[in-house]
């Protein structure tokens, strides 16, 4: 076996991540650590100026809830995100990051990131919640805050470390341990608490695109479900995991549409020229109190569209020449038209060469002026993320303040974002059940995490480690695939083919062509059920077995062997509660065609689970949805 | 979309202390081949086409190819990135088109490395068990108001008659 070295690093709090919310975390808790003496350590698997959700650019901050401008409220954002989200959600978490998210942003703006400003000086709105902004480095930006934070508290941060395990004792987190993918070196991290917030997970189903195109995912390829795999692992409660995220976007290239729907008030329609949005309207009504609701829900949008390309009515087109034409009429006069033109013509561009330049790339190769024909969108393949209208995430503490009697019993454990394992906090994409938080939410989430994290240290860390013992066998088993590599690659002459190894983007195929057919992917129009779910678990166990074949030839390919092992668990973590759930609520992400309806009744519930790791098994429990708002619907 | 390495261009970052592209890719996808001394996206079809190692190339040697199972061929983006803003260049597929051009800023008020991370708010409270952040609760307030925190904003229980906003 290749020879590697080993590395312990002491720490008190471990952020394992680089994205927006390990950021947050990292600038809030070196404040607090500074003053009680504690040391932060952040690992992130890539460079963090670059590295997460944002790494790319945002043409947007999604969420401003914009409370000093007194129009709106906390309620009115909680009341948003429970309806779009069909009730299922916690009020208290969305609450918690809705009241604090504004400072967030405010702070980006004092290190530079330039928030688009009106004639007044304020904020320009792309919607009700979401602010413009020239976004192209804004993970730079924030990135440059975190390690700044860092280094003035003492505090270190490594990049290219790519954490696979939880270290844990007597049922609580103490660390972590993964491997280097620049040089042979293992690292171990033991710390008194630990914040989890590596992302969520792309490429578990088959991508729409499966040649070159198989990276073109609208969120990025490298969230790998590391994440979930850290919290699943350590035996903490999940929740939401059936709760897929399908966004609509720009057929292929997958660039945003939210700067045309919002702020340049265009309509979608079916290939006749009909707004599915009308024409459908009253199929909403089968979807209780939630298709009643403004704005409709993103999965009951999604499924008004799917209805029209069952029908053949597709193709479906963004209709930007019709949005262009109605703000230029709006014009007082030819010249201000002209010059309005203009305008939206850069702010369109804009919209893609901050965060999709593909979509640029995609309409410059097919000639597409947006003023002169409309724009075909399509819902992309599903992804489990814990930011946007997704929902899936471990299930975590709420803040004590917030609850009410009838809730604290079970929404409250000690610290705000711990999960039920001590000593493990998540954040962002790693915790579930408080969707909508986006960039900007993510990062304040984990100013929230990391704070209640130290509180947690405070209070009740001790010098608890992990054994030698429980190292030593976690870097053998971390370490298996280049081993397996090495042993057989002469057996056969090509690499590819071997039967004793699988090579970890074979083992991708197969996780995404099992997920795609029996899961409710793309190939089944997001349909499945009791009988396909179960069959597509059967072969997710042949799966699983052989995922201890996997072969790693390099760092970067054992790097993608322990993606694919993570992605296995966030996928059988997605089958078993979509089974569990005998409903269908969620139309537009998956229908369950065995069960087609909505049960407020019996599903008005949070679908939970946890994985045992020493027997392999599954557990699935229900769990009160309770609202912190007297009047909120039942 | 894959990024691709102009061969004449790339010189591994020999003059510097480590490969640009290999240091930013959030994929680890770009890989300096040590014999040739050139660099090259090892997993294309892993590409997010993010254009960051597009942007941080010091010879400008990347390039990024629309993919291939969807994009007809002969347009191009291209981006020159400063300190404090961001060109772009967009010619398309049909030469009759005129190529778009724009300029985007991307730091405004605070140059690379002079962010202050803290120190921009008051903290209210020292107390670690206290729900306030940092900089909280000057910090949710802006000079344009109306309103103006003094503590953390508050969960409406119940509706107001009229229903709200």
């Amino acid at each position: 076996m290749t020879e590697f070295k080993t590395v312990v690093v002491e720490t008190d709090l471990l952020i394992c991540g680089g994205g927006m919310a390990a950021c947050g975390a990292a600038v809030e808790t070196a404040h607090w650590a500074k003053k009680q003496g504690l040391k932060v350590t952040l690992v992130d698997k890539a460079a963090v100026d670059r590295s997460g959700a944002v790494a790319m650019g945002l043409s947007a901050i999604n969420l401003y809830v914009d409370l000093n401008s007194g129009n709106n409220s906390l309620r009115d954002y909680v009341d948003y995100v429970r309806n779009d989200l069909m009730g299922i959600t916690r009020e208290d978490l969305v609450a918690n990051i809705a009241r604090h998210v504004d400072s967030s942003v405010h702070m980006f703006e004092k290190w530079g990131l330039p928030i688009w400003k009106d004639d007044k000086g304020g904020y320009v709105h792309e919607g009700r919640w979401q602010v413009m902004i020239s976004g192209e480095s804004y993970k730079v930006i924030v990135a440059e805050a975190a390690k700044k934070a860092l280094a003035e508290a003492g505090g270190e941060y490594f990049e290219r470390v790519f954490l696979t395990h939880p270290l844990m004792v007597d049922g609580k987190c103490v660390g972590a341990i993964g491997f280097s993918n620049r040089e042979n070196t293992v690292y171990v991290f033991k710390a008194k608490a630990v914040l989890t917030a590596m992302g969520g997970a792309v490429h578990v189903f088959k991508p729409r695109s499966t040649g070159e195109g198989l990276g073109r995912s609208w969120y990025p390829p490298f969230n790998s479900a590391g994440s979930a795999a850290f919290t699943l692992y350590a035996g903490a409660e999940m929740t939401c995991q059936e709760v897929r995220f399908v966004p609509v976007r720009f057929k292929d290239a997958y660039g945003p549409v939210g700067a045309w729907f919002l702020l340049f008030k265009s309509i979608a329609t079916n290939a006749l020229g009909e707004d599915y949005m009308q024409t459908n309207a009253e199929e909403l009504k089968k979807w209780g109190p939630y298709g009643e609701a403004k704005p409709t829900p993103a999965n009951l949008r999604n499924w008004l569209m799917m209805l029209d390309i069952q029908k053949g009515k597709g193709p479906i087109y963004m209709r930007t020449e019709e949005a262009i034409k109605r703000i230029s009429q709006a014009m007082p006069d030819e010249k201000a038209a002209r010059k309005k033109l203009k305008e939206l013509e850069s702010e369109a561009w804009e919209d893609f060469l901050d965060m999709t330049i593909a979509q640029a790339l995609l309409w410059a190769s097919t000639n597409v002026e947006p003023d002169k024909k409309p724009s075909e969108i399509m819902a992309c393949e599903p992804y489990f993320i814990g930011s946007h209208s997704g929902a899936s995430g471990a299930w975590v503490s709420g803040p004590k303040d917030l609850q009410t009697s009838e809730t604290e019993g079970d929404y409250f454990w000690g610290y705000a974002n711990m999960t039920t394992v001590p000593g493990l906090f998540a954040a962002g994409d790693a915790s579930g059940a408080s969707s909508h938080k986006f960039s900007s939410g993510s990062f304040t989430e984990g100013r929230l995490a990391g704070k209640a994290a130290l509180q947690y240290i405070v209070e009740k860390g001790n010098g608890v480690t992990a054994s030698d013992a429980q190292v030593q066998a976690l870097i053998q088993e971390i370490l298996q695939p280049l081993d397996t590599f090495e042993k057989n690659k002469d057996y056969s002459t090509d690499p590819d083919i071997n039967p004793n190894y699988l090579r970890p983007k074979q083992f991708m195929s197969r996780l995404q062509k099992i997920m795609d057919e029996y899961a409710g992917g793309v190939s089944t129009q997001l349909a499945t059920s009791k009988a396909q779910l179960e069959k597509g678990l059967e072969l997710l166990a042949f799966l699983r077995e052989d995922a201890n074949k996997l072969g790693a030839e390099s760092l970067h390919e054992l790097m993608r062997c322990w993606e694919n092992r993570h992605r296995l668990l966030q996928a059988e973590a997605h089958m078993r509660s979509v089974l569990f759930r005998e409903e269908t609520r969620w139309p537009g992400y998956y229908v369950r065609t065995d069960k087609p309806a909505l049960d407020q009744e019996n599903w008005l519930a949070f679908c939970n689970s946890k994985y045992n790791q020493e027997t392999g098994e599954w557990t699935m429990v229900k769990r009160p949805v309770k609202y912190l708002t007297t009047d909120s619907p039942r | 979309m894959p990024s691709y390495v102009i061969a004449s261009k790339c010189d591994g970052c020999k003059a510097q202390d480590r490969t640009a592209c290999q240091y930013i890719c959030p994929n680890d996808l770009m890989t300096l081949d040590r014999q040739k001394m050139k660099a090259y996206n090892r997993d294309p079809v892993m590409c997010w086409e993010c254009f960051n190692c597009v942007k941080l190339c010091p010879n400008q040697a990347i390039e990024v190819r629309g993919y291939s199972d969807f994009v007809p061929m002969g347009a191009s983006v291209s981006a020159l990135r400063s300190t404090e803003d961001i060109m772009w260049t967009v010619q398309f597929r049909n030469p009759e088109i005129k190529p778009k051009r724009f300029k985007f800023p991307i730091r405004r008020g605070v140059g690379e490395g002079q962010i202050q991370p803290h120190g921009h708010y008051a903290t209210a409270s020292d107390d670690l068990k206290s729900p306030m952040l940092m900089g909280e609760p000057s910090a949710l307030n802006t000079e344009h108001g109306p309103v103006t925190f003094t503590a953390l904003p508050e969960l409406a229980r119940t509706r107001s008659p009229n229903g709200g906003k």
